[in-house]
């Protein structure tokens, strides 16, 4: 067998360089070629297994890290200031102030508080959807041409139901009647106005649906009215899946001008 | 093979060996989070993104 006669040279080839462990050579195997074959191999899956494993780490844990650390600096970004608690002002019903469409994908002009999930929910909407620029990083993302905030018809949001600090991770968790406090801010304009949703309904649909964004939501083409003011919220589901989406529906109670106060539905909670 | 092979290659006594391993495997675990993972992450798998579209992405 040729194995057995190479594989010794080359072992003292090795021992040569390696010079004076000749104390150390008795104590080794001698490997034949299958041995070595056999335990490359295992080596190659021990490595790859670890990969595999860091790969989950990363998507499951590291992604969340990076993206609540940036979504906490764009909310400071936006210098929202504490706006004052004591004798709530006005909830006013009629229309709304909205703020104009934010022209570029990324713009952060607000942020979405969700008590249901916890009363430290406080996150970043951006404008656009797009997974690596807005989904990724900013977290809510706002449909390009869909309503903005107030406005008849459908303010629809999309987010992460897990990874990348997954938003919209608690989505099944919404029932009839939570809030979902929107405040919309810019500073060029001196805008700033807060608005309170209540939650409708829920469904579960294929991710073709693009009617649940429609301007009144399942109903495409029809023309929103002064009572269709909605808000729309789509995550994945099941979680870690693609195959269909968690889609959730709300309707305006009700606006205020942050100067005058803060809603009573986030005035308990954030302190 | 590859590990008694790296565990030779390292230079200095069995402590300073342990320690270059160490530094050696945090090289490679932020090689992979900053630039490997994030590549695999929007080229090869994407996750999934929780829009409705008429494109369905995956």
């Amino acid at each position: 067998m040729t194995a057995h006669e190479t594989l010794p040279s080359r072992r003292s080839r090795r021992d040569g360089d390696a010079g004076t462990d000749g104390a150390k050579r008795p104590t080794r195997r001698r490997q034949t070629v299958g041995g070595v074959v056999v335990s490359l191999i295992a080596e190659l899956l021990i490595i790859a297994g670890a990969g595999t494993g860091l790969y989950v780490v990363w998507t499951a844990w590291w992604t969340d890290v990076v993206a609540v650390n940036q979504q906490t600096k764009l909310v400071e970004g936006l210098h929202q200031k504490t706006t004052p608690t004591t004798g709530t002002g006005t909830e006013h019903h009629g229309p709304a102030p909205v703020l104009a469409e934010p022209p570029n994908v990324t713009d952060v002009f607000g942020t979405m508080q969700i008590p249901r999930f916890g009363k430290d929910y406080l996150r970043p909407i951006g404008e656009g959807t797009d997974r690596e620029k807005v989904l990724n990083t900013i977290g809510l993302g706002h449909y390009q041409d869909t309503a903005m905030p107030g406005a008849e018809g459908n303010f629809a949001v999309a987010g992460h139901r897990v990874t990348y600090g997954k938003p919209l991770n608690q989505i099944a968790e919404l029932k009839t009647g939570d809030d979902i406090v929107v405040r919309v801010t810019d500073a060029k304009t001196k805008f700033d106005v807060w608005y309170v949703y209540k939650v409708t309904d829920s469904q579960i649909v294929t991710p073709d649906h693009v009617e649940t964004i429609a301007p009144v939501p399942n109903k495409p083409g029809v023309e929103p009215t002064a009572d269709d003011r909605w808000l729309t919220l789509t995550a994945c589901h099941p979680m870690w899946s693609a195959k269909e989406r968690y889609v959730t529906h709300a309707k305006l109670a009700y606006w205020m001008p942050a100067s005058e106060g803060t809603p009573k539905e986030v005035s308990e909670t954030s302190k | 093979m590859i590990f008694p092979f790296v565990w030779r290659i390292l230079p200095g006594p069995t402590a300073l060996k342990v320690l270059e391993l160490l530094v050696l495997l945090a090289a490679i675990v932020f090689a992979l989070f900053t630039w490997v993972f994030p590549w695999i992450a929007a080229d090869i798998l994407p996750p999934p993104d929780g829009t409705v579209d008429v494109t369905p992405t995956p």
